[in-house]
């Protein structure tokens, strides 16, 4: 939506050349009679790469509309990942690059963060931990060292992580989803 | 909210009394040069057309941007030197050293000229600060101002010429030049020094008259101290013809093609005579004497905040 310089504060959210920005900062400066200056320092939501764009007064900027939105994860359908936003119950078709590596730890009916713009998803935060089941314990992978404390364990979404030598199949593991990593098995009930 | 608001109307007080004993200062200084303090109305019918202004709309109505119409019709009735304290609003002018709703102190000196309007607002500021006890060496920002008279003066061409290489009075560019002023002409003033900016090119005359024998330049100065500017200073026009042209210029500029002139201005204006006059910024000269960073720290309830 078009709107004017002089409505642009900070948090607002301009689309610039199809790229969401978070404004930062607004420096208004008004020469004595003269055009009023907008020196706006802003923030790319996808990159976090920071710039600064002069305005002038009746100048036009596209705000965009960032909302978050809780959604459950139904399944996959070929290269993208179908959610289901919880109040609305609408269906979202997201490209499974928006989620990146996060997508080994999704699991199905989990519910998550989708940040939209305007209609689209544009992002999908996991829970920051997640708990997932080891259907697969002792994998041996080119990578992982095994060490006398650590071993590779597969879990029900695909992922594989590292864990203690004690965790076996069937254990319930809580995984902090930012770092991909094990924080520790959770006790049966 | 409530706490913070609390703690913010703390933190300021020193300031906003001293912005008291501030207004009481300019009030002595011009009842002491014989000045008339006058009381013109706020909400009008029509302001001034100006290019870069914006008024607040209350029904068709406005809320006034500058009193400078309604002072001169007082002085196009034959009342002489007069000043006034008042609330100017200015639609979407917010940031370090805006609120839209302001304070200006403008006077008016009959038969003066702006090069004598200058020495009364040296005085005046001078007076003020020797009032709070400061003295002509204040510090502002971390840095000691001396507000010793007279103030260094320069022209814009001077200004431009030395500080954006190039020469705004032969080659008007409007866009370049306000950009060229914040950027380039302001920072390279003497930080320890306050400035006045003499001659503005006869395309930002404004309401001011262009310069006997020179008329690519307009008797039009802007006061500057440590990057705040403080006032806006003029020998003012009297043709009412070249005032009527340049408010059509103006609302032609602005694409408002059916706006009304204001005639009750316009035609007052054939009765008046030679004159000096200035705006000035009182919360920004309170910012000055304070060592406010922020016009938020000089008044009690800016916009965000009212």
């Amino acid at each position: 939506m078009a709107i004017e310089i002089s409505e642009v504060s900070r948090n607002t959210k301009l689309l610039i050349d199809g790229v969401p920005y978070a404004v930062e900062d607004v420096n208004f400066v008004k020469p004595g009679k003269g055009r009023a200056i907008y020196r706006v320092k802003m923030r790319s939501m996808f990159d976090g790469t920071g710039k600064e764009i002069t305005y002038h007064s009746g100048d036009r900027v596209d705000e965009v509309r960032i909302t978050a939105h809780d959604m459950q994860y139904l399944y996959e359908e070929g290269s993208h990942f179908v959610f289901m936003d919880t109040e609305s119950y609408e269906q979202h078709h997201v490209d499974k690059k928006v989620l990146g590596g996060k997508a080994q730890f999704l699991k199905d009916g989990m519910v998550v963060s989708a940040v939209m713009m305007g209609p689209r998803v544009i992002g999908i935060d996991l829970p920051k931990f997640v708990e997932l089941k080891v259907v697969e314990s002792g994998v041996s992978t080119r990578t992982d060292t095994v060490t006398a404390q650590m071993k590779a364990v597969k879990l029900e979404t695909g992922a594989t992580v590292n864990v203690p030598t004690f965790v076996k199949e069937g254990d319930t593991l809580k995984i902090d989803t930012r770092t991909g990593t094990y924080v520790e098995r959770v006790t049966r009930k | 909210m409530g706490r913070a608001e609390e703690a913010r109307l703390r933190r300021i007080k020193a300031s906003l009394e001293r912005r008291a004993l501030i207004l009481d200062s300019i009030r002595t200084f011009f009842k002491r040069e014989g000045f008339l303090e006058v009381d013109t109305p706020v909400l009008l019918p029509q302001v001034a057309p100006e290019q870069f202004i914006d008024p607040f709309a209350v029904g068709s109505w406005f809320l006034s941007t500058s009193p400078e119409m309604h002072m001169k019709r007082l002085l196009a009735a034959g009342y002489g030197d007069m000043f006034q304290i008042t609330r100017c609003f200015r639609r979407g002018e917010r940031g370090r050293l805006h609120n839209p709703e302001f304070t200006m102190i403008e006077w008016y000196r009959a038969g003066a000229d702006y090069a004598k309007i200058i020495e009364d607002t040296e005085r005046l500021v001078l007076t003020a600060a020797g009032d709070l006890g400061l003295g002509h060496a204040i510090r502002y920002h971390g840095r000691e101002i001396d507000l010793a008279r007279p103030w260094p003066r320069t022209t814009v061409r001077e200004a431009f010429l030395r500080s954006a290489g190039w020469d705004p009075v032969s080659q008007p560019d409007a866009e370049r030049f306000d950009l060229d002023l914040v950027d380039r002409v302001m920072p390279a003033f003497p930080p320890d020094r306050p400035m006045v900016l003499m001659e503005y090119p006869a395309a930002g005359a404004s309401m001011a008259r262009l310069k006997p024998g020179d008329s690519a330049v307009a008797e039009r100065a802007e006061v500057f101290i440590a990057g705040l500017e403080l006032a806006n200073v003029y020998s003012e026009l009297t043709d009412a013809g070249e005032l009527e042209q340049r408010f059509r210029e103006v609302i032609r500029e602005r694409g408002e093609g059916q706006r009304p002139l204001p005639e009750s201005f316009l035609e007052a204006m054939a009765s008046l005579p030679a004159c000096g006059g200035i705006a000035l910024g009182v919360d920004r000269l309170v910012m000055l004497l304070c060592d406010a960073a922020s016009i938020d720290d000089v008044v009690a309830f800016p916009f965000d905040a009212a």
